[in-house]
């Protein structure tokens, strides 16, 4: 049979999904630790001979090999605009849709302390904004000006006023930059246009980052490392949505993704205000929308979850308040390898998971502002307005092999209480039950609706 | 030649009707307008300006409020690095029938560069405005 073996080189496991294309079943899945300290294809050995194992009995012939990673640290990138809550923003977006880790967003015009900073912090890509098309271009020219002879080889993806991009090009040639110019995030005032800026730090990582990160020996084997693991995620669940032109999505999604270190939220809606009378502020949203929380994790980021819950939050999650839920969130963030066994050890595991499901998703959702005026009160409105999304996905290990993902998820929902906060109203619950999201992500590339009917097999209704 | 310029209804101001009329019209004249739109911060007309390179901002106010929401935005605009860009302002900029010369007074000092009374038509700021900017109608692009 025909198959398809879907690679996620994941920053502490490599997953393999072996895919039947003849009849759009999952076959077999392994995973092994992520070994990029010495060959990236040490562990996608070990798994691989798990899968071998798996379908022994089976003639399988493997037609594409298709990877994902986030190995080797992610994909880290330095955001730079002009105005903070305009351009500045406009890149970040673009940025963190294109599956990076934002380290830091900067504004206006460089200074000498800010580029050394970014040195520091050796970013992979820099995504360089500014300026309306049309707008203001000295910002963006004076940035690229500064930035070039100090960066040496960091390629940088200049995503600003048109009528800058023929000098910046001047500028990076003469300066032996690695550049990439692709159409403004953000071409007219609030008016963001993510696609080419995330589409060009697709192909620099491809062109570039993947051999500088030591992944490339894996090219070698199977076909390609296509994309960033968070972008195949998003992928995967824009393509549950919206589905293909032969098969229906199941509409407005939000994901919930919790890892280690960070959470992810994906949210696949317009998001335009959904009651009459409510003002959208502000910049455009992006459709398929993901953010990043760097604080809120299961293990080296339990301790800055618990600085930005607190006590009297975290409580509310657990059934024995008892726990020094404290000392255990630093504790893990100092023990990251820590697999929960005792009750309690699974108790603190699922309070800390519900808080960054909360937390996460708050920060993803949008706000109304009420303001008074003489005839009464008028409301304006803020981020996305997810009142009328139907579904709230949950994945990441801590969820999916958690005793009871739907309290997690539920509770973690219920938690946000603010009105003015544009939450799903009455969502249904779903799970990643067998991992598949970045996997089928890959698959879409080449095949939407194999993708699209092994997402609806997999990803079940939980509550 | 620039002749981008921002538009929008200050503070918690939702009176639309004018701001629409006054996009089309500059827009007729030749302008590329930056509409903001009703229930406009000083901090958006600004960061608007910033991100367009406008050379000016056009600021309506109908509901009575003016004087307070315009207060600070000319420091506002120095700061910013705006203080080339010309401010009007337009409207029922204050409660009630005023004596219009105390009004526009007051707004000047607080450096706009021109106030229009209740009722102006739109084509009398359109001509002030090429007057300021220097602009003629050979330069515009219509
Ligand atoms: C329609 C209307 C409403 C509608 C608005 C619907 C909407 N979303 O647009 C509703 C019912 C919501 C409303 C609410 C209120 N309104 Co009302 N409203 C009006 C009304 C009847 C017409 C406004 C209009 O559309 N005019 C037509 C447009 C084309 O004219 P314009 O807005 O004046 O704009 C032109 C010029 O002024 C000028 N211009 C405007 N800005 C600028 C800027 C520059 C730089 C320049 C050069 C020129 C310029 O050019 C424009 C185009 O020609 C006026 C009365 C009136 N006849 O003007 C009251 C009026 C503006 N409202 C008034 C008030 C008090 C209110 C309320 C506070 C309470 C109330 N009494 O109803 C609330 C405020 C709500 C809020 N937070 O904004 C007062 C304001 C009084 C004052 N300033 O002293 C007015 C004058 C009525 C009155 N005589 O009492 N209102």
């Amino acid at each position: 049979m025909n198959a398809v073996l879907l690679i996620d080189f994941g920053s502490t496991y490599t997953k393999l999904t072996a895919v039947d294309i003849d009849n759009d079943e999952i076959l077999a899945v392994a995973s092994s630790e992520t070994t990029v300290k010495t060959n990236i294809m040490d562990g996608f050995y070990k798994a691989f001979e798990v899968i071998k194992a798996k379908t022994c009995d089976l003639d399988i012939e493997y037609v594409e090999k298709l990877a994902c990673s986030s190995a080797a640290g992610g994909l880290k990138m330095i955001s730079i605009g002009l105005v903070q809550s305009l351009t500045s923003e406009a890149a970040k977006r673009a940025a963190l849709g294109a599956g990076s880790k934002v380290y830091r967003t900067y504004s206006h015009e460089l200074s000498a302390r800010e580029i050394s900073k970014i040195i520091e912090e050796k970013p992979d890509i820099i995504l360089l904004a500014g300026g309306t098309d049309g707008g203001n271009k000295d910002c963006i020219i004076k940035n690229a000006e500064a930035l070039s002879g100090k960066i040496g080889d960091i390629p940088v993806v200049v995503s600003g006023n048109k009528n800058a991009v023929d000098d910046i090009e001047n500028i990076f040639e003469e300066n032996g930059i690695y550049f990439k110019i692709t159409d403004n995030v953000m071409p007219r005032l609030n008016i963001l246009n993510v696609e080419p800026a995330r589409e060009a730090i697709r192909t620099v990582f491809m062109e570039k980052i993947i051999e500088a990160k030591g992944l490339g020996e894996a090219e070698k084997e199977i076909d390609n490392i296509m994309m960033t693991t968070p972008t195949a995620v998003l992928k995967a669940v824009n393509l549950l949505a919206d589905g293909t032109n032969e098969e229906e999505g199941i509409g407005e999604i939000l994901v919930v993704d919790i890892g280690g270190a960070t959470t992810d939220v994906h949210s696949i809606s317009k998001g335009e205000p959904t009651k009459s009378g409510v003002v959208f502020k502000g910049l455009q949203e992006p459709y398929a929308k993901r953010t990043v929380e760097g604080d809120l994790g299961m293990r080296e980021s339990a301790s800055s979850l618990y600085e930005s819950a607190g006590f009297v939050k975290m409580k509310k999650f657990m059934a024995n308040e008892s726990i020094d839920i404290k000392e255990k969130c630093e504790y893990l963030s100092r023990n990251i390898g820590k697999i929960p066994k005792t009750e309690e050890e699974k108790e603190v595991d699922e309070t800390i998971c519900t808080t960054a499901v909360g937390l996460a998703i708050e920060r993803h959702i949008g706000r109304v502002a009420t303001e008074y005026s003489p005839m009464g009160v008028i409301y304006s409105q803020e981020g996305k307005d997810l009142s009328e999304t139907g579904y709230v996905l949950g994945t990441g290990g801590a969820i999916v092999k958690s005793r009871n993902p739907v309290k997690i998820l539920k509770s973690g929902m219920e938690s946000i209480k603010d009105p003015k906060y544009l939450k799903p109203s009455k969502p249904e619950y779903l799970l990643d039950k067998d991992y598949i999201l970045s996997a089928m992500g890959l698959l879409s590339e080449s095949y939407p609706n194999k993708a699209l009917k092994i997402l609806k097999k997999h990803v079940v209704n939980i509550g | 030649m620039n002749n981008t310029i921002v538009l929008g209804v200050i503070g918690a101001d939702c009176h639309a009707v004018g701001n629409k009329i006054l996009d089309h019209a500059f827009s007729k004249a030749g302008f590329n307008v930056v509409n903001i739109g009703v229930l406009s911060s000083q901090e958006e007309f600004i960061d608007a300006a910033v991100e367009t390179d406008a050379k000016a901002i056009l600021v309506s106010s109908l509901y009575g409020h003016g004087e307070i929401d315009c207060k600070g935005l000319k420091d506002k605009c120095i700061e910013a690095g705006l203080e080339n860009v010309i401010l009007y302002a337009g409207g029922n900029l204050v409660v009630g029938k005023q004596d219009f010369e105390k009004v526009e007074k007051r707004f000047k000092d607080m450096g706009f560069d021109r106030v229009y009374a209740p009722g102006t038509s739109p084509a009398e700021s359109i001509s002030d405005l090429k007057d300021d900017l220097n602009f003629n109608i050979g330069t515009m692009a219509v």
